[in-house]
């Protein structure tokens, strides 16, 4: 039943992965004698050390980062912490003015960002600007939509939105545990823009939810959804994208992600530096070697998960099979056929968020 | 007066005793539950937290459904997990007691209680990977040809009883076996002198005489169980949300501190009425 493959590719990533192995250690033996520290409160991307070694070793600094998901939990971790404790930020595109509002987040001077650099879709002012004044960056985009195994289920079907919460693949269904892109496909699904999305429109919504629940086998976090479709534990990923099944694309080629006829979410994570910090310029020094091309090229390829960089000039340090993993020349269609992230108030949240354990006790 | 200065004396010296245990309750238990029942008189308004000194939380705990049903998914879970390990621990307990010959009875229990020393995290992901639909179960039971298609096995409430039966089974047996080897062989001999067979002695006499471990370790199978988030969260695939899940989302996703609290409070109610159930069944079980 089980097959043991060596093969050189084998032996060639088992070399790869004991260089990056021993480059980590040496890194981390460095970074121990480190100067200074920075703490950033980030999305498991920024935790790859391919990503933060280099910064580390140019600054002489230490990085200590903290992963978390959903900014509610990244807003309760600098609630249950000291002003100061926190140098850098990064949330979701769509929730830094809710962080200018709680005086988390200090200026960035315009002329410290490439914006000239990144793709002109993504610099989104009307998230990362506040009276303007620039308080964060656009640092990696792409898409909450449908992932799927394609040998286990007709591409066709996942163009139509409406086969999440059929029985077709019933059981065979994983949902991303994020209420608010989730609920936004939803709402897509049955012809409500993100940007229109009110109390009005959920009772609709969690009927449909609910019948995607009974339709699913699961609702987990990252590791555990794509876990589940690598596995083949599921053939489905609802609120999955190239975030997901980009980074598996050399060893599971079948799998695969579509943005369905109604169309699909797009995320989009912003950088920022913390107003309280006591290291401003180093924060921003971080900020500004995340946007570079080199620290955007490795951001986009991190080893939790995959995105499209924001920054143009960051196709010059990818591969041209990185590139077409990520779908590099089809993103005008895309960015065209996607929406941003609702973006409810305080009572639209609540209600948002209610919905989502109710369907999780379905 | 000497007698009075001894006494005086001797109560220095016992409070100098009690002293740092009662500081540290006071310290990490006391003042603690005191802020956490405060924070549940609280009320998120927005996204502030407003100290509104009123019950609005626990009425809206008994109000909303779905942050109701947390409470009975747990004590589902709760009864079930208990039920099943007192089942398999008893005789477990009883062959190692008195059929394993005693020189072996120590290796017998550190092989029982091997699981404890694995972490708890590690234990439900190991146990994940032997439900899974690729895992151990499934693909012996295609193998041998027993099933055709896979099992839902993983996922599922009865992944995250397995999981924690495979725990608490260990620590049942081991407060069942203590209970078992103190008892005086006397005992049975005396009941079987009586004329009682085999299994009148047992239902008699040593049953009733083990109880008291089989409701210890069933207490401390309720409490640990019935406040764990790990086993859930692991292996029930988020299909539904024990108690304690629930709390986590209020402080992970929603920084909803009061809501939190409120559900803490309540579930350490549940706790301390299945301890006063206990103790006074034990008190009862004395007299």
């Amino acid at each position: 039943m089980f097959r043991h493959v060596s093969t050189g590719k084998t032996r060639n990533k088992f070399l790869g992965s004991a260089a990056t192995f021993i480059l980590g250690a040496v890194a981390m033996a460095q970074s121990a004698h480190a100067t200074e520290e920075l703490n950033a409160l980030v999305w498991c991307d920024h935790t790859d050390p391919a990503l933060i070694a280099p910064f580390e070793e140019k600054y002489d600094v230490k990085v200590n980062l903290k992963e978390y998901e959903g900014t509610g939990a990244g807003l309760s971790i600098i609630e249950q912490s000291r002003p100061g404790d926190w140098d850098v930020f990064v949330i979701d595109g769509v929730d830094v003015h809710r962080a200018v509002e709680m005086d988390l987040l200090a200026e960035i001077p315009a002329d410290a960002l490439p914006t000239s650099d990144l793709f002109s879709d993504v610099v989104m002012p009307e998230n990362n600007v506040v009276d303007g004044k620039t308080y964060a960056v656009t640092e990696k985009f792409g898409y909450n939509t449908i992932s799927f195994d394609k040998t286990k289920v007709d591409p066709k079907d996942m163009e139509d939105m409406s086969v999440i919460w059929s029985d077709k693949y019933a059981g065979r269904i994983a949902v991303y545990d994020y209420y608010l892109p989730v609920i936004g496909l939803v709402g897509l699904g049955l012809g409500i823009d993100t940007a229109d999305l009110d109390a009005d429109d959920m009772d609709a919504i969690k009927e449909k939810l609910f019948a995607m629940k009974k339709a699913s086998k699961q609702v987990g976090e990252v590791v555990s959804s794509q876990t589940a479709l690598a596995t083949g534990e599921v053939d489905i990923l609802v609120g999955g994208g190239e975030w997901i099944t980009a980074v598996l694309s050399e060893d599971k080629p079948n799998l695969d992600w579509v943005i369905p006829k109604q169309g699909g979410l797009r995320w989009a994570q912003s950088i920022a530096v913390m107003k309280d910090s006591e290291k401003p310029d180093l924060a921003l020094k971080f900020v500004q070697y995340i946007m570079s091309p080199e620290g955007q090229a490795r951001l986009a390829t991190s080893s939790c998960y995959w995105g499209m960089p924001a920054n143009a000039k960051a196709g010059e340090n990818l591969t041209d099979a990185q590139k077409a993993a990520l779908r590099w020349d089809d993103q005008a269609g895309y960015l065209k056929n996607s929406q941003l992230y609702p973006i409810p108030d305080a009572d639209l949240d609540a209600e948002m968020q209610d919905a989502w354990v109710e369907m999780l006790q379905q | 007066m000497a007698h009075a200065s001894l006494e005086t004396r001797e109560n220095r010296r016992a409070w100098g005793f009690v002293t740092p245990a009662l500081l540290w309750t006071i310290a990490f238990f006391v003042i603690p539950f005191i802020v956490m029942a405060a924070i549940s008189l609280a009320t998120r308004k927005g996204r502030e937290i407003v100290m509104a000194w009123n019950f609005d939380n626990y009425i809206e705990f008994f109000e909303k459904a779905h942050l109701l049903k947390g409470l009975f998914v747990s004590l589902e879970i709760t009864f079930t997990v208990t039920l099943i390990s007192v089942i398999l621990a008893y005789p477990l307990a009883w062959i190692i007691a008195e059929r394993v010959p005693q020189k072996w009875q120590r290796m017998a229990l550190i092989m029982a209680i091997l699981p404890f020393w694995t972490s708890y995290v590690v234990r439900s992901y190991s146990w994940l990977l032997v439900l899974a639909q690729n895992g151990v179960i499934n693909n012996s039971l295609v193998y041998l040809g027993v099933i055709s298609e896979p099992l839902e096995l993983a996922s599922t409430r009865s992944a995250t009883v397995i999981g924690f039966v495979h725990f608490f089974v260990m620590l049942l047996t081991l407060t069942i076996y203590a209970n078992l080897v103190q008892m005086p062989p006397n005992y049975r001999r005396a009941a079987a002198d009586l004329g009682a067979n085999g299994f009148q002695v047992f239902w008699h006499v040593v049953l009733p005489l083990t109880l008291p471990g089989i409701m210890v370790g069933a207490f401390l199978t309720f409490v640990l169980c019935i406040g764990d988030y790990i086993t859930p969260q692991i292996l029930g695939g988020n299909n539904e949300l024990a108690l304690p899940q629930v709390i986590m989302l209020q402080l992970g996703r929603r920084a909803d501190f009061p809501m939190a609290a409120t559900l803490s409070i309540i579930l350490m109610g549940v706790v301390t009425l299945a301890y006063i159930a206990c103790a006074r069944w034990l008190r009862m079980e004395r007299t």
